[in-house]
């Protein structure tokens, strides 16, 4: 078995820049979404197909940065 | 990376496929994300949980020794073994195994370079299968606690004017956030430890996961004013992105006094009457 289809594609989730990271490995597919600074994970998901691991993925990683707090420096 | 330091520590994705299975080597996968090593891993490696297994899981600490040495010989490795770690993240918690490995004296340690970004690139093979290992009989030595930095030491080096590094972004390091974003936050203040100078760790590394040059990494902590000439601390928030750190610059720079401290921000950032500076 290999991971099929991968990706790596820059997004942006409830103003902050994001990673979504996507393959497949036999009949599912696998979605990380780490934010792109420092490059930790926030979510991941899998699915039947693409588009359902990775909106998936979104729903959940756009609710934990939406608890991201900036602060004045 | 064509130094011979570098060549005693890192392994290809080319070599890991050449050498997977081979006897007196373990290839071993440490993730951040820890069911991502069910997903499939490579063909003969093991799987290390760094939540319950490369640590105290009452007190907060590294794994006991004896937790360590029943893990390696469950593990199939023996003194004498070959291990091979890498993992996601570009391998954060890889280089923490690594680290704590150093503590108690393995000798033979190495990452893969990329880890399972590169891996999984490539299109390697992959197994989902979690392979048993013949139990070998493991003897650790230390703990080595000149790789480790507790509070005191932090405290002492930042009375000194010492050298650390904070590895964390720089939203973290200004105090602007107090935890990367998406994660919850675990401290009370944020900033960053009085004197550190501001070394996020993916500047170590390439797109696709590989270390930088041993030169790209001399240029860029020499701009900051790290050489290896005085001990360095290494922190970030809760101790495995500067173990990363730490490796580069003990094991690819060749620093000779270099300490991670896994205390880290989740430690200082939360001391009452703690000195904090903000850019």
């Amino acid at each position: 078995m290999k991971a099929e289809e991968y990706s790596r594609e820059p997004h942006e989730l409830a103003g902050w820049p994001v990673v979504v990271e996507t393959y497949r490995l036999g009949a599912v597919y696998h979605c990380t979404i780490s934010n792109a600074d420092p490059g930790a994970r926030i979510a991941r998901a899998d699915g039947a197909t693409k588009e359902e691991a990775e909106q998936k993925a979104i729903e959940k990683a756009t609710r934990y940065l939406g608890q991201t707090r900036k602060l004045a420096t | 990376m064509a130094t011979s330091t570098a060549q005693n520590v890192l392994v290809s994705t080319d070599w890991v496929t050449q050498h997977a299975t081979d006897d007196g080597v373990r290839v071993v996968e440490v993730d951040v994300d820890t069911t991502a090593y069910n997903q499939g891993h490579v063909p003969g490696a093991a799987g290390w949980n760094w939540t319950s297994e490369l640590c105290d899981t009452l007190v907060r600490d590294i794994a006991p020794i004896k937790q360590l040495e029943e893990l390696l010989g469950n593990s199939g490795i023996d003194n004498k073994t070959t291990i091979v770690l890498y993992g996601d993240n570009n391998n954060w918690f890889a280089a923490w195994a690594f680290w704590q490995l150093k503590i108690y004296g393995h000798d033979d340690v190495r990452i893969m370079d990329g880890g399972r970004k590169k891996w999984l690139a490539e299109g390697r093979d992959l197994s989902t299968e979690a392979p048993a290992f013949p139990a070998k009989k493991y003897v650790a030595s230390g703990p080595d606690l000149s790789l480790r930095a507790f509070l005191p030491d932090v405290q002492k080096a930042v009375a000194a004017k010492g050298a650390m590094v904070d590895v964390r972004s720089p939203a973290e390091f200004s105090g602007e956030i107090l935890s990367p974003p998406g994660l919850p936050e675990t401290c009370q203040r944020g900033g960053h430890i009085p004197g550190a100078r501001s070394i996020p760790w993916g500047k170590n590394c390439n797109d696709d996961g590989t270390f930088k040059s041993v030169e790209e990494l001399q240029a860029l902590y020499s701009a900051q004013g790290i050489s290896g000439d005085r001990p360095v601390i290494a922190y970030c928030r809760i101790g495995e992105r500067s173990s990363l750190t730490w490796f580069v610059m003990k094991y690819l720079l060749g620093f000779g006094d270099v300490k991670n401290y896994d205390g880290s921000w989740t430690e200082w950032g939360n001391l009452v009457g703690a000195a904090v500076e903000k850019p």
